[in-house]
């Protein structure tokens, strides 16, 4: 078995709508500042990766304009939700091997100056029908044979689980959006920073039951990078930089396997624990030694399904584990103690990378008002839909 | 307004001129896997021998969202389900036929296919959409 890769760097722009900047700039702020974070320069990175759902082909090189050119290898990696943490995956998959021994990892979006290629929707009307694509549709089928846009493929799986569980409904989803909200007000980096009253989150525009608007990640902008390093290599490096050094204790990434539902509707949970699960066992911990988690909560019934996806609550005791606060802050395992995705913001490429930003911040004891109190072990989760799972184990160096 | 000279299927797994209409999809000659999509070979056991499956016409609702604010704005709120067909097969669709809210969506009462006109084209054909409405058809309820 290969020796650990460290996290020895880390940094994240905060979340807004940037109006002013353009990935490359949000690209070079988070690079730059990881590399400031691990006392390195960009001349000791052996290999990039770069995530981004929306920006052109070598984008990465374009940011490398920015940082510095040095004839390394670059991966321009994309996979929806789960790009970030595919790029991080890649940088230490390079390192694991033996290419490399010190890497830099970036997760960015900018979904305001750009524009994300939405689909167009042509109103029923109009010229002659002719069928096209692999299904023969003769006009965009949204909306009349059901949906497949992302807000509704989540609130879909949320009632999944609410019919097959007693005690999860409108109410319990909706208590997630008031957790994440409370913590984010904590959060400088965070989009959103104000708490919402459980009543109001109720009271609020219905984007596709049970998800209120205030249930749903807002569009936002950010980058976030971390530079990663060989345990050969970290051994050499001061003593400052290795007291900080968070270990990756597990990287794990999981496609969709076969199931008869997921070709009609995306199945996220079986990916999700299959990775968990995974992950668990490659760490040599579980669900009860992790201090904190982040998951991937694009809605609140995604971060809902996922407690149990993640072993996190018992077992069909998702609900009950929200009614009773126990991913709170200060419940039995705080989630999402950023504000998530639905408050801290998901520029899409980011979030990956930004999720383990958090964690790694909060193993330093360096959080500040949010800081998780001896934190020592954390978990990120994301979710790609269609579907990519990636599922990162970080621990604090060991007497640090 | 004219009588349309012509229909056409919204998708072409949307069968209309062979008895009542139907779906047919894809079935897999080794593992039975079925889809309605189209693939070269099974994506649950790698098998390469697909045969066209006409499919049953009645299921039950697995899951459903109401698209309020998410609905494209040419439609307005409707109710998405996926569907369990009585062969195991799903499909994604609306439920039609009741108000678009979330106490109208009954998980427990099976559902039929059923067929309505969707639009016309300017050559007069008019496409016929499918979606799924609570079986009343034959069964006893109490
Ligand atoms: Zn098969």
């Amino acid at each position: 078995m290969s020796e650990d890769v460290w996290i020895i760097g880390a940094s994240m722009t905060p979340i807004r709508r940037h109006r002013d900047r353009d990935a490359l700039d949000l690209s070079a702020e988070a690079c730059l500042g990881a590399l400031d974070d691990a006392g390195m320069s960009i001349r000791d990175m052996g290999v990039m990766a770069v995530g981004t759902q929306f920006e052109p082909y070598t984008f990465g090189q374009q940011v490398q304009k920015q940082i510095g050119q040095t004839g390394i290898p670059l991966y321009n990696v994309h996979n929806a939700c789960a790009t970030g943490a595919t790029a991080v995956r890649s940088v230490l998959m390079e390192i694991k091997a033996g290419e490399a021994d010190l890497g830099l990892a970036l997760g960015v979006e900018q979904m305001t100056a750009g524009s994300p290629p939405y689909r167009s929707m042509k109103p029923a009307e109009g010229n002659e029908f002719t069928a096209e694509g692999r299904d023969g549709h003769v006009m965009p089928t949204e909306g009349i044979l059901g949906t497949g846009q992302m807000f509704g493929v989540f609130a879909q799986t949320g009632m999944d689980y609410a019919r097959q569980h007693d005690g999860v409904g409108f109410e319990q989803f909706a208590k997630v959006a008031e957790k994440n909200h409370a913590h984010s007000t904590l959060n400088p980096l965070a989009q959103y920073q104000r708490p919402y009253s459980l009543e109001e989150i109720m009271s609020a525009e219905m984007l596709a039951y049970p998800n209120t608007l205030p249930m749903s990640c807002p569009t936002g902008d950010g980058a976030a990078a971390v530079v990663l390093v060989s345990e050969e290599r970290l051994r050499t490096l001061d003593p400052e930089v290795r007291r900080r050094a968070v270990k990756i204790s597990a990287s794990v990434m999981t496609s969709d396997p076969y199931d008869p539902s997921g070709l009609a509707h995306p199945d996220v949970n079986t990916l999700t624990r299959l990775a968990a699960d995974q992950a668990y066992e490659r760490a040599g911990i579980g669900p009860e030694d992790l201090d904190l988690v982040e998951l991937h909560d694009c809605f609140a019934t995604a971060e809902l399904v996922h407690y149990d996806n993640l072993r996190l609550c018992e077992p069909g005791g998702a609900g009950e584990w929200i009614d009773r606060r126990g991913p709170w802050r200060d419940g039995e395992l705080p989630v999402n103690v950023s504000g998530g995705l639905i408050s801290k913001g998901h520029p899409i490429g980011a979030t990956g990378v930004a999720n383990i930003y958090e964690v790694t911040t909060h193993l330093r004891g360096e959080a500040g008002d949010r800081q998780i109190e001896g934190a020592r072990v954390g978990m990120t989760h994301v979710i790609g839909l269609g579907s990519a799972c990636a599922v990162h184990i970080l621990e604090r160096a060991a007497g640090g | 307004m004219s009588e349309p000279t012509a229909t056409i299927p919204v998708v072409d797994y949307l069968v209309l001129d062979d008895g009542p209409a139907h779906l047919v999809g894809n079935r897999c000659e080794d593992c039975g896997a079925t889809f309605l999509d189209r693939h070269n070979a099974c994506p649950n056991c790698g098998g390469r021998r697909i045969e066209r499956a006409r499919l049953p016409e009645t299921g039950r609702i697995e899951s459903y969202t109401v698209l309020v604010r998410g609905a494209p704005k040419h439609i307005g709120p409707f109710v998405s389900v996926l569907v369990r067909l009585d062969d195991g097969t799903y499909v994604k669709a609306n439920l039609i036929d009741v108000d678009p809210v979330a106490d109208a969506v009954d998980t427990d009462r099976p559902v039929r296919i059923v067929t309505y006109p969707v639009g016309t084209d300017d050559s007069g054909t008019e496409a016929i959409a499918f979606g799924f409405a609570y079986d009343t058809e034959g069964s006893a309820q109490p």
